[in-house]
């Protein structure tokens, strides 16, 4: 019981990474209809310039900023530069595109940083608390359910309380009478993968303590995590990927808990596979308001 | 629209060369591999065997992607699954080329089951999944570590090659006819009937549906024979290392296989082969660079960077690849 109740609350610790993750996805899928497969190494590029500025400074908070500054501003490159021309005739070109810039990304990190671990520390203690004699929490998870609370409430301030994030909503769901209403779309659409890659770049910055550390390949295995996170509770649905998230957060603790760590990954998979075969459009799919 | 695509459709129909064209050219291929490997040393014939079971694997993907329009990140695993079918069975047996079979039978099975996921999936949803399938063969090695030995992966017995064949040579001599001998069935099978299904369930799936086509069967079809190839394409990359790991099929393959389709045309058994020589070319090329150059971070990064910078900026500017390299006239569909 003591391991069962450990590893929930490792779970939704993880949970809470994956579900900012899958809401990057999440953003970038409702503003453009792409999944963005290079959101892992993008990620990993900001946390590498993170990482870097707080070695050089000594204070992990300033490498933080900038490795969420970083975000945005990689995002916003990303869309204006590359992601604006592409011809959207076939989903399969935007796909294509993105793991292009996951080659670019990884090349380039790998000929600056060399392609060994780099260690990335936590800014806070990793051992847990003990009450009642059970270890439950660390101070990193609560930093870490912190941040991502931040973060999913201030997306949902802004998406349901500002006139940007009007905006931005109807730049996605109707760009042609968003235009019309003077409503600049292609800002709209930039700000949104900026927000997006910022959200991932946090999302990179709280998993990478504790995974092996710092590597050009560190967020394959967590793109697709977070992927199935985003599945699970449907690419249109925030709501979904913060549950999905928790949900795969959950299942990954479990699995590798119970049944050895390289177990999980194939979990991923097969929780991916049924639910893409049985509820295709996630747990949480509303009806139909815009098709692709 | 629809009807300018049939027009474009039946011009490419009356401009596809007479039947007996592919055959010709392989015999024509078959010849100058073999004097190839007369003349070149043996560390070119290593790399021309390297180019022959690329060869397989994106002859099959660009049937599967750039004809039927699936997109597949998996492909580095199912040739994983064909490596170390041939391993398993090359430590217990010693015979090559059932061997082969067996290794391109097991990734077909597998395929299969893929392709049977992969037929209700689109776009993202099929590249998500392919990805998570490309991603988790790290963890069944690991897993399953009686079987598949971990992150070591086994070693390939190998008898030596039949009398004095330099086994670069012999290595050469096999890839080479296991990529044409796959590309004959391929040009073959994308000339008739089954290219035409391809085709049309890649254009409009409810239009091939309303011509009898059967669009899921089609589908699964494109992944059963695409992941044959990728199945032999492994088998001979486990000839060639003499070794099968987990760290030879890591995702970056999957997208380097793409990136090679993608250059050379989408849906061209040309556009393959450029795609399977520029491979084996580019990372040579990188390496030496890399050598002058004394730098250790720059060596497989500067392949890696290249590649991806060719790959977006095909995409952006020729989606035809090399292969079909005029300036199509693009339309964006919406002004930012």
């Amino acid at each position: 019981m003591d391991r069962f109740l450990y590893l929930t609350f490792d779970g939704l610790s993880r949970g809470a990474v994956y579900a900012a993750f899958a809401l990057a996805l999440v953003l970038i899928w409702r503003a453009a209809r792409i999944v963005n497969f290079a959101q892992g190494a993008m990620a990993v590029a900001t946390a590498y310039a993170g990482y870097s500025v707080a070695d050089a400074t000594g204070s992990y908070w300033l490498g933080f900023l900038v490795a969420v500054t970083g975000g945005l501003v990689l995002g916003a490159v990303v869309e204006r530069v590359v992601m604006r021309f592409v011809d959207h005739s076939s989903p399969l070109n935007g796909v294509v595109v993105a793991l292009g810039l996951v080659l670019i990304i990884q090349g380039v990190l790998g000929m600056i940083y060399g392609d060994g671990y780099r260690p990335a520390p936590a800014p806070f203690s990793r051992d847990a608390f003990e009450i009642g004699g059970i270890a439950i929490l660390s101070r990193y998870d609560l930093f870490v359910f912190a941040a991502v609370g931040a973060v999913v409430v201030l997306l949902t301030l802004l998406f349901t309380r500002t006139a940007t994030g009007l905006r931005m909503r109807a730049a996605a769901f109707a760009p042609d009478v968003s235009r019309l209403l003077g409503v600049p779309v292609g800002g709209m659409l930039t700000l949104g993968w900026a927000l997006a890659a910022a959200v991932g770049s946090l999302a990179g910055m709280l998993v990478l303590p504790t995974e092996l550390g710092l590597h050009p390949n560190a967020m394959d295995l967590l793109f697709v995590s977070a992927f199935t996170a985003a599945v699970v509770g449907g690419l249109d649905s925030p709501v979904g990927a913060v549950v999905g998230g928790l949900v795969v957060g959950l299942l990954l603790a479990y699995v590798g808990g119970y049944l050895g760590a390289t177990v999980a990954p194939m979990a991923v998979l097969v929780l991916l596979v049924v639910v893409l075969l049985g509820r295709p459009d996630g747990l949480f799919a509303r009806a139909k308001a815009r098709t692709a | 629209m629809t009807i300018l695509q049939d027009a474009t459709k039946t011009k490419d129909h009356q401009k596809s060369p007479p039947k007996s064209t592919p055959l010709l050219l392989v015999i024509a291929g078959a010849i100058i591999v073999v004097a190839l490997t007369y003349v070149l040393p043996p560390f070119r014939n290593y790399q021309l065997a390297t180019i022959g079971a690329y060869f397989c694997v994106t002859a099959g993907l660009t049937v599967l992607t750039g004809l039927n329009g699936q997109l597949s990140l998996g492909h580095g695993a199912l040739m994983a699954t064909g490596a170390y079918t041939l391993a398993l069975w090359q430590n217990k047996f010693d015979l090559l080329l059932p061997g082969i079979a067996l290794a391109v039978l097991v990734t077909t099975v597998v395929g299969g089951i893929i392709g049977l996921a992969a037929a209700r999936l689109r776009g993202p949803y099929l590249a998500g999944l392919t990805l998570a399938v490309a991603v988790v063969v790290p963890s069944i090695t690991s897993t399953f570590d009686k079987t598949f030995n971990s992150d070591q992966g086994l070693s390939v017995a190998l008898d030596p090659p039949p009398g004095v064949i330099p086994v670069e040579q012999w290595q050469a001599w096999l890839c080479w006819a296991g990529a044409l001998l796959t590309v004959l069935v391929l040009a073959y099978l994308v000339r008739g009937r089954f290219g035409r299904d391809l085709r049309a369930v890649r254009d409009d799936e409810t239009a091939a549906k309303l011509a009898g086509v059967g669009v899921a069967r089609t589908q699964v079809m494109a992944f059963v024979v695409s992941a044959a190839c990728a199945g032999l394409a492994g088998a001979l990359f486990a000839v060639l290392a003499q070794s099968v790991s987990p760290g030879a099929f890591p995702l970056t393959l999957s997208l380097f296989l793409l990136m090679a389709i993608v250059i050379g045309g989408l849906g061209r058994l040309t556009g393959a082969l450029i795609g399977a020589v520029l491979l084996v070319a580019l990372p040579s090329v990188a390496q030496s660079i890399a050598e002058d150059a004394g730098s250790q971070h720059l060596e497989g990064n500067l392949a890696l960077t290249f590649f991806g910078v060719v790959l977006v900026l095909v995409m952006l500017a020729a989606p035809g690849g090399l292969a079909a390299l005029k300036f199509p006239r693009r339309s964006r569909r919406q002004k930012g």
